[in-house]
């Protein structure tokens, strides 16, 4: 396919696409580097090839059912089984319960990274070199056992304390992950190539950038997860809502363009995607902050070694009156507080959101690819319906590391046990005479100490 | 800096404004950095042939770099705080500039705006991290840096987010992928720079020790590999950095972890270099004042059998800490050539020589400290695991911030653990 690929471009090259694209060009810069490096590195004359259009995978059946329409509406067909559809599955594995949740994450992650190796080896002709697609793969596992490894060690104490093997693993984990992860730097290092030096330095940056985006983030969205259902939930189908609200306000109202970089968003699709969306967002946490099941942090019962959710509804679910000003009918309204925090994470959702979207795009274009892949048919690849959910797992966990909770008590408890034991004793004593002044304690007199 | 100047002009010529490109012509190859040795060496080194010109320019900015370490060593924490701040900037300036030359993008609107905006937010993040871990009672004094330290996470990613959105909104046409791949350029350099110099400066606070015996290791490991090199070289060690030699390697190895353990245990008597860095809330100053730990209290040693005949001692008197530094200075003398090798592919990779040309004979300065990022990062991870646990007033910090019943709960958990290891009466206490 490279090869078809070359020799179409080298024989078109006055074609408007070399022409109007400069920054092809570009390319040549980074591909050739003089005539010394020319074999392998690019071809001299052409120009990157774009990535040739995805064939139409849309399934046969759907096909002959949307047989009748116009191709305008049958792409809005399409694009709508296929959205009911990703939303049901949605449904089915929230149903489905925690681990389940965390599996589908780290399968859309490992997906999304995927995806995005495949463009940078596309872009540059990377295929041939060698140990490439091995290192990417293997920083990829590294990455993933860091963040997991210090997540296992957070949330499930009791379990690791109880088998030696994982007490060993955790206590050196930093230690262990950065060894693993110099051994693939000095691989790295060790298959660099005479002619293809630049090439394996642009492949190992892109791999790193693609990590620091997809793993850390995706990373976040578990955090959020073990937080309370609600924390993923409802930043998902916010991000989710205020997509199809835009795009649907859009579509029947738009009319001035938002962003030259996305021609077909419009100011109309924004501004009543923004307030749809907080409208939603507002009567969807009410009805999620009445189940346990979506409110509590989940758990792992060492014990039934498995997830629970269960717990006293903490303040944020319960509701509460609230005043409004004098000159409302209602004197009065029950809201939970949380709805208040989904007023906040659905304005993030909606106004900052959109940038995400529009990185997303601007790379598209820079790459002069059309969709990142070719998974969903009509809506492109997985990480084309994810680009906006990465700010928002963000800003998720900042805000609630920021304003609701403070840091994870078994987290502490755990640091304690590890100090030495004056250190540990003296900071007994300053635990005790603070609870002392807050009253939580009786007062000295009544202990021999 | 002559290669800025170069490849400008050259640019210039070719472009017509709206384009980024040259059309046919290769990358230029940043014009070799013009000589710019002080006039006063010049004419005091104008007798010898090239060579040996070269290697005593070469030994005199290495003593006088190395004086100037042992110089702020002794101006104390607070200078090197400052010293590594402005190396920081310095080999982030470096290789933003590359990334500049290689791309040809300094007509790029906002561009180094940008850059040294992201810069200015990460620092911002990871500095505000450290003071509030350090600095905790200072903050906890006063209301403003109090606000700051509590909405800390939350102020930080709301700068990157605006740093984030100008970058989205400067997107022009014509220069899509030039720009992505200067965000991407600038993104891997915090990632490396950044990240790394902090880990250092937390180094620093584990004791002066922990930042300088690295730091020497890496020096002695380069110039012992260079002095071996130069008087036994003969088999080339790899592709990559033709210098190299294996003589180099290995003399540079056994030499360094000898070099090691002595500095060690020169050090290790010293209060000075030994005790955390505290910061002191009443003299508003850093002390370094303490009990040395049982690392740093000298303990008997029995050698083992073989050693015993070969130097006729039955025990040695050691730091316990000169054992780490042998595996400290291994890790400089095996791993630190990777950076090395990394930075010298990268080199190759754009076409450079030298970083920039800061230091007559040397280059930039991120050519003298290539080797040592991954080394603070190893040290760094290597105190974390095999030295101490976490500290002890940021777990205090986290205790009072949680609510009173979780305190209470974890004040009972540490009771009973405190009783168990016989360390608290096992008195029945009114609870």
């Amino acid at each position: 396919m490279t090869e078809l690929r070359r020799r179409g471009a080298a024989a078109d090259p006055d074609s408007t696409d070399n022409l109007s694209d400069k920054e092809a060009d570009g390319d040549d810069r980074l591909g050739l580097v003089g005539d010394a490096e020319g074999e392998c590195e690019g071809d001299t004359k052409a120009n990157t090839p774009d990535v040739p259009p995805s064939a139409d995978n849309t399934p046969e059946y759907l096909n002959k059912a949307l047989e009748g329409l116009s191709s305008r509406w049958r792409n809005w067909w399409i694009r709508g089984i296929l959205s009911l559809t990703m939303i049901s599955g949605f449904f089915l594995i929230i149903y489905l319960g925690p681990v389940m949740l965390i599996i589908v994450v780290m399968s859309v992650q490992i997906k999304c990274f995927q995806e995005i190796i495949t463009i940078g080896y596309r872009v540059y002709h990377s295929y041939e070199l060698p140990w490439f697609r091995t290192l990417s793969w293997y920083f990829l596992i590294c990455v993933n056992y860091f963040f997991y490894g210090e997540t296992v060690a957070d949330y499930f104490g009791a379990l690791v304390q109880r088998e030696e093997p994982l007490q060993f693993l955790v206590r050196y984990h930093r230690f262990i992950s950065f060894a693993l992860y110099l051994a693939g730097f000095c691989m790295f290092v060790l298959s660099l190539v005479k002619k293809h030096y630049r090439l394996q330095f642009y492949m190992f940056a892109w791999t790193h950038v693609t990590l620091l985006i997809v793993v850390t983030q995706s990373h976040l969205v578990i955090q959020n997860l073990f937080e309370g259902m609600i924390w993923f939930i409802v930043p998902i189908s916010i991000v989710i809502c205020n997509d199809i609200m835009a795009y649907l306000f859009g579509f029947f109202f738009g009319r001035t363009p938002l962003i030259k970089l996305s021609p077909k968003k419009t100011w109309e699709g924004f501004i009543g995607g923004f307030f749809s969306t907080v409208v939603f967002s507002f009567i969807f946490a009410y009805l999620l902050s009445q189940y346990q099941y979506f409110v509590c942090p989940v758990e792992y019962n060492s014990e039934t070694n498995r997830f629970a959710v269960e717990c006293q509804p903490p303040d944020l679910f319960i509701q509460q009156e609230y005043t409004l000003p004098s000159n409302l009918q209602l004197k009065t309204v029950h809201l939970y507080p949380f709805q208040i925090h989904s007023v906040a994470l659905s304005s993030f959702a909606s106004l900052i959101g959109p940038f995400g979207g529009f990185f997303a795009s601007g790379f598209k274009r820079a790459f002069k690819i059309k969709d990142f892949a070719d998974t969903i048919p009509g809506h492109g690849g997985i990480m084309d319906r994810f680009d906006c959910q990465y700010l928002m797992a963000t800003f998720t966990h900042v805000y609630i590391a920021s304003f609701i909770r403070g840091p994870n008590p078994s987290k502490v408890l755990q640091q304690l046990l590890v100090l030495q034991p004056e250190q540990q004793l003296s900071i007994f004593n300053t635990l005790r005479s603070h609870l002392r002044e807050r009253g939580i304690l009786p007062p000295a007199v009544l202990e021999a100490q | 800096m002559g290669q800025t100047d170069g490849s400008e002009t050259e640019g210039r010529a070719d472009r017509d404004g709206a384009s980024d490109t040259e059309g046919k012509q290769d990358v230029p190859e940043v014009p070799v950095p013009a000589d710019d040795t002080p006039e006063v060496l010049n004419k005091a080194l104008s007798g010898l042939s090239s060579r040996w010109k070269n290697w005593w320019v070469r030994g005199i900015l290495t003593l006088a770099m190395i004086s100037f370490f042992f110089f702020i060593i002794y101006l104390g924490p607070m200078v090197l705080m400052m010293i590594v701040l402005c190396v920081q900037i310095k080999c982030f300036h470096e290789i933003i500039t590359i990334g500049y030359s290689v791309y040809h993008s300094y007509h790029l609107p906002w561009f180094r705006t940008l850059s040294w905006y992201f810069l200015l937010c990460v620092n911002y993040f990871f500095y505000g991290e450290t003071v509030t871990d350090y600095f905790f009672t200072l903050v906890q004094r006063e209301e403003p840096l109090r606000i700051l330290s509590k909405y800390h996470r939350f102020i930080s990613f709301a700068l990157y987010l605006t740093g984030f959105c100008m970058f989205v909104l400067s997107l022009v046409k014509k220069h899509y992928r030039l720009q992505f791949y200067m965000f991407g350029w600038t993104h891997v350099t915090l990632l490396i720079i950044v990240t790394q110099s902090h880990l250092i400066i937390h180094n620093l606070f584990e004791g002066m020790i922990w930042f300088i015996v690295p730091i020497s290791c890496v020096i002695c490991n380069d110039i012992m590999a260079y002095m071996f090199g130069f008087f036994f070289g003969r088999t080339p060690l790899i592709k990559l950095s033709p210098k190299k030699t294996w003589e180099g390697f290995i003399g540079g190895f056994f030499a360094t972890i000898l070099f090691g353990i002595l500095l060690s245990y020169v050090m290790a008597g010293y209060r000075y270099f030994v005790c955390p860095v505290e910061f002191n809330n009443d003299s508003n100053s850093f002390t370094v004042y303490c009990e040395p730990s049982e690392l740093f209290q000298l303990q008997y040693y029995v050698l083992p059998s073989v050693l015993q005949s070969a130097t006729g001692w039955t025990t040695v008197r050691l730091y316990p800490f000169q054992i780490h530094s042998i595996a400290l200075s291994s890790f400089a003398s095996i791993m630190g050539p990777f950076g090395g090798f990394f930075a010298s592919g990268f080199k190759r990779a754009f076409k450079i020589k030298d970083f920039a040309n800061t230091i007559p004979g040397h280059g930039g300065i991120m050519d003298r400290f290539d080797c040592q990022y991954l080394m603070a990062t190893f040290v760094n991870v290597y105190i974390a695991s095999f030295i101490r646990g976490p500290n002890p007033s940021k777990v205090i910090q986290q205790l009072l911030a949680l609510r009173l019943d979780q305190q209470l709960h974890i004040f009972n958990s540490l009771k009973a653990h405190l009783i168990e290891k016989g360390l608290l009466p096992a008195v029945e206490e009114a609870a």
